[in-house]
């Protein structure tokens, strides 16, 4: 009982601020002269690449003293810090506490920006190291900006691709997906079947996929009637995106119809039960019941396969298909230089972020719909 | 011939479990027959045997002395006949409550849209919630999503319904909005077979009253027999029970 009572009498005494405080001032110290160091090293290679010019400097100088911004909170922890020794001086202790917690919150702030402004260094002076060898070789600007026209076109490519493969996905993946979750005896061959599926494209490399079915499929010359009939009606020569997009749709097609059955299955029996229980056959049950709400529940996943199938459609240089990275490897292998691999990678990420944002709004947006106030 | 006959009906669960071990019971029309009993004693799964949700492994029912259990049933058919209330409501949460009623009139009945919506609209007026048709299931009470719940058992004109512990879900304030709606019911002639822990509610409502007990009928009789002077040992043991419980 006295032991209890002890160590209500005795308050915790906060740790001493200012060692932490200290350091978060030497690290924005550290930053504000690395930065300059960096920056006046970009300044030379400019000058010495011959692309200096005036307003550069200007630039340089701005950008210099953005990271000065990080002794804000730098000498806010250190001044909390003095004030919550002097709080402890006075046997304030609530006071002291109070401080020091304020004061460790803005020194871990500042030397969470350190961090991050040396990583930021780091890959900009990694980029004008050797005589600026990583930016000519990556970020060759001219020939980004020559080049971007003959990519980006390339690129649609890769953006038909995917969205025909999409839309064939989404309903091929769901065929696959209720075929698996068919009930009853008599739905064993078709529960079997789908399974075998998606086992046997879940596991082939989509490489591989593209390879058999892109060089295979016309060589066996049974796809020659379609190749025939596909000339005649829509004047096509370059059959390569045809059986990219079959391929495709294979491969993801057994990841998604995973994604769907996820879905399904996520969803509670007494849903299943309430329907069949109004006499709602299992298809309806399905269409109207089960598929809208488990579709709520599988977009995320589902964006995550998009992406990867999205980003797998620069397989399609396998197949001699003029995608975007196969026209910048050729523009690259022309020049000897990458740049143009440097603007496919842009372009992928580019096309990522949105989506990402869009579904996230979407979600958003259904849930109020149906979770909203009273 | 009764209405509602259930001969000997047993249901095991992966052959080791038995938890219908030969139930026999009998609701005429317009019958209100209550099924009390310990949990787990048979209550939910014998309701869910009489319009198909679980296949019986032994016995057979009958409706309109038509065989509605083992092969050969159109349980589609037989569910739009038979409705069934669940104590957990179950509503469809993707969709306002209009559409949660009107769903299965329009794909199973194959009522147009605007004759289902009115149907809809007069049901929900019935259960007091005709402002909240374009609510979802979410936005509303437990006690509005269960009479919304009976709302669309209704809507398929069923010629007997199942009510699975209705209430137990609820809180106590709401209870009673619900049992008026099931007295309602009771009083216009729907032939009801209902599974409750509302002895009170059992006692007043019902013709009949049957006391499951590990899978059997112990005892059956009408309200005032059951309630008032049980002969079973088990059945005065479950009611004391439930007396000490303050639930009677």
């Amino acid at each position: 009982m006295t032991d209890r009572e002890s160590r209500f009498r005795a308050p915790s005494v906060p740790r001493d601020a200012i060692p932490l405080a200290i350091a978060g001032m030497v690290a924005a110290l550290l930053v504000a002269l690395t930065c300059a160091g960096v920056l006046w090293q970009v300044r030379e290679a400019l000058v010495a690449t011959k692309n200096h010019a005036g307003w550069m400097d200007a630039l340089l100088i701005v950008i210099g003293v953005l990271p000065l911004a990080l002794f804000i909170p730098a000498t806010r922890g250190l001044q909390l810090a003095i004030a919550a020794r002097r709080a402890l001086w006075r046997k304030d202790l609530i006071n002291a506490r109070v401080l020091t917690s304020h004061s460790n919150s803005s020194s871990w702030f500042s030397l969470g920006y350190a961090v991050f402004a040396l990583i930021v260094a780091a890959l900009v002076w990694f980029i004008i190291a050797n005589n600026v060898a990583v930016g000519t070789t990556f970020f060759n600007l001219p020939l980004i900006f020559d080049s971007f026209g003959l990519v980006a076109r390339a690129f649609l490519t890769n953006v038909l691709i995917f969205t025909i493969a999409e839309v064939l996905i989404l309903i091929w993946a769901l065929i696959v997906a209720v075929a698996r979750m068919i009930p009853g005896q008599a739905g064993q061959p078709i529960r079997l079947l789908s399974t075998i599926y998606t086992d046997a494209f879940r596991g082939l490399p989509s490489i591989i996929t593209i390879y058999l079915i892109g060089f295979g499929l016309p060589l066996t010359g049974l796809t020659a009637p379609l190749e025939e009939f596909l000339t005649r009606t829509f004047g096509l020569q370059d059959f390569s995106v045809i059986w990219a997009i079959i391929a495709l749709t294979l491969t993801y097609g057994a990841y998604v119809a995973e994604v769907y059955r996820a879905g399904i299955d996520s969803i509670h029996p007494s849903q299943t039960m309430a329907a069949r229980s109004l006499g709602l056959s299992f298809g309806q049950t399905m269409r109207f019941v089960i598929i809208p709400q488990a579709v709520r529940r599988i977009i995320p996943p589902l964006l995550n396969d998009f992406i990867g199938l999205q980003k797998d459609t620069a397989l399609v240089a396998v197949i001699g298909t003029i995608d975007a990275f196969n026209q910048a490897k050729i523009l690259a292998s022309n020049r000897f230089n990458l740049s143009t691999v440097t603007t496919v990678a842009f372009l992928f990420i580019a096309i990522t972020i949105p989506q990402a944002r869009w579904v996230d709004r979407l979600l958003e947006r259904d849930a109020k719909r149906t979770r909203g106030a009273k | 011939m009764s209405f509602l006959e259930i001969r000997n009906v047993v249901k095991k669960y992966d052959e080791t479990v038995t938890v219908l071990k030969g139930i026999n019971l009998n609701v005429e029309e317009h019958q209100v027959v209550c099924l009390i009993g310990p949990s787990g004693c048979g209550k939910s799964t014998l309701l869910r045997c009489i319009n198909g949700l679980e296949d019986i492994t032994g016995g057979e029912i009958r409706i309109n002395d038509d065989r509605v259990s083992g092969a050969g049933v159109d349980v589609n058919r037989l569910r739009r006949d038979v409705g069934i209330v669940f104590q957990s409501f179950n509503l469809f949460p993707h969709m306002s409550v209009l559409d949660n009623i009107t769903l299965a009139p329009r794909q199973v009945l194959k009522l147009s849209k605007r004759d289902a919506a009115a149907r809809g609209m007069e049901l929900l007026k019935r259960v007091k919630l005709e402002q909240k048709a374009k609510s979802f299931p979410d936005q509303l009470s437990g006690g509005q999503q269960q009479r919304v719940a009976i709302a669309r058992a209704l809507a398929m004109e069923p010629m007997v319904m199942l009510l699975d512990e209705i209430t137990s879900a609820l809180d106590p304030e709401l209870v009673a909005e619900v049992l008026d709606l099931v007295r309602e019911l009771a009083s216009e002639g729907m032939t009801m077979l209902l599974a409750t822990h509302e002895m009170g509610f059992a006692r007043e409502v019902s013709s009949k009253v049957a006391f499951l007990f590990e899978g059997v009928v112990h005892e059956e009789g009408p309200p005032e027999r059951i309630f008032g002077d049980p002969t079973e040992e088990r059945t005065r043991g479950f009611l004391k029970k439930i007396i000490e419980a303050g639930r009677m």
